[in-house]
């Protein structure tokens, strides 16, 4: 991760803004679950930053304290610096948190009514199955290096066993991955 | 600690002001590494007593139905319910003004010292943590299928089509979910009781 390394133009951030915007309506389940999506459209069809770049702004998130919503920022930071942070944090959270007031306030008095539970009935395993392809696409960088696997996959395996077992912090495997990965185990 | 008894069911005090609710969601943001809903569990309803345990699980259920974050749409709400649209945006200014400080200030620091080998490391095996901790938590919902009014074979169906379709496929999400996402909440709709 460096200073970023294209310039953006106008038209270019209004058009990730926007892209964003949209995300932010599709962010069903958080805005974790469209991580691919910023993938496709940050790093494979735009090329403004490396698959490893990608990566690392959502470790730097979740190493940080605060909501994950965070690394939408610095994916932003890193493309255009506090311009693009500024697209895409106000792209993400601007639509769903108009929506959030307004529809909370609608649905809380419809709860149980069919549409509303057919929503809810319908999306789960839709938001279930994003979750598991954002696993999956945060995982492949770490996986496909064989020079590092055996730690990395071990560190996977032990996050996943650390938080399916026990209530441990999540806080302590992100220390214990910075340790193994300073050790240059992973 | 007897958590059960600990959770008054009727009526908690709310915040005292706006600037509370900012303090407050500060506070469990900066205490959210990897994820704020645990703490905001502990400190909304253990501690501050601002709402009780059922309360606290319907926002969080309306927030999951809802686009965006789950615990920027449950600090929306809970801001919302006590002082409206100004008590909406200091729960949420609380929940990202300094937390974004930090993080950027990291982000900084890391294109400082990126050449660094330990430095990279460290955030190597932090990284693939975090990529575990989403499966992990993809691993807890996916028990939710089995419940889930589709039946678990439709439920598990639906969401695999979304793993091949987005990981895989590398299809735009948009397409998934407005494509899939129709045809699962028809066939929701069709299972559920009128």
């Amino acid at each position: 991760m460096t200073t970023p390394q294209v310039a953006l133009t106008g038209a270019e951030l209004l058009g990730l803004f926007a892209h964003f915007l949209v995300l932010s309506l599709l962010a069903v389940g958080g805005a974790i679950t469209t991580a691919p999506d910023m993938h496709r459209y940050m790093v494979g069809e735009h090329h403004w930053i490396t698959d490893a770049q990608f990566t690392t702004s959502i470790a730097i998130a979740q190493a940080a304290p605060g909501p994950n919503v965070l690394f939408v920022a610095v994916l932003g930071w890193n493309v255009a610096g506090p311009l693009g942070a500024l697209a895409t944090m106000s792209g993400i959270l601007l639509p769903s948190t108009a929506l959030s007031i307004y529809a909370s306030r609608w649905g809380t008095a419809r709860r149980e009514t069919r549409a509303v539970r057919a929503f809810t009935t319908g999306l789960t395993p839709l938001t279930i199955g994003l979750l598991c392809a954002t696993g999956w696409i945060l995982a492949e960088p770490y996986v496909g290096e064989p020079s590092h696997r055996v730690g990395a996959v071990g560190l996977i395996l032990a996050s996943v066993a650390g938080m399916v077992r026990t209530r441990m912090s999540p806080m302590w495997l992100v220390g214990l991955g910075a340790v193994v990965g300073a050790l240059g185990w992973a | 600690m007897t958590t059960e008894e600990s959770t008054p069911p009727v009526p908690v005090p709310g915040p005292r002001s706006s600037a509370d609710l900012f303090v407050t969601f500060t506070r469990l943001a900066l205490q959210g590494f990897g994820g704020v809903l645990a703490v905001a569990q502990r400190e909304l309803v253990e501690y501050r007593r601002w709402l009780t345990r059922e309360q606290f699980v319907e926002m969080l259920a309306i927030s999951q139905v809802l686009p965006g974050p789950n615990i920027v749409n449950l600090s929306l709400m809970l801001g919302d319910r006590y002082f409206g649209l100004r008590g909406a945006a200091s729960a949420l200014a609380g929940l990202l003004a300094v937390p974004l400080v930090i993080v950027l200030a990291l982000a900084t620091a890391y294109a400082e010292f990126a050449s660094v080998p330990v430095v990279a490391g460290a955030l190597r095996g932090m990284g693939a943590v975090a990529a575990g901790l989403v499966i992990s938590t993809a691993v807890k919902l996916f028990g939710t299928l089995r419940t889930n009014r589709m039946g678990p074979l439709l439920g598990i169906g639906f969401a695999a089509l979304t793993f091949v379709m987005i990981a895989w496929l590398r299809w735009p999400l948009a397409t998934v979910v407005v494509g899939l996402g129709t045809v699962a909440v028809a066939v929701a709709w069709r299972k559920e009781v009128p």
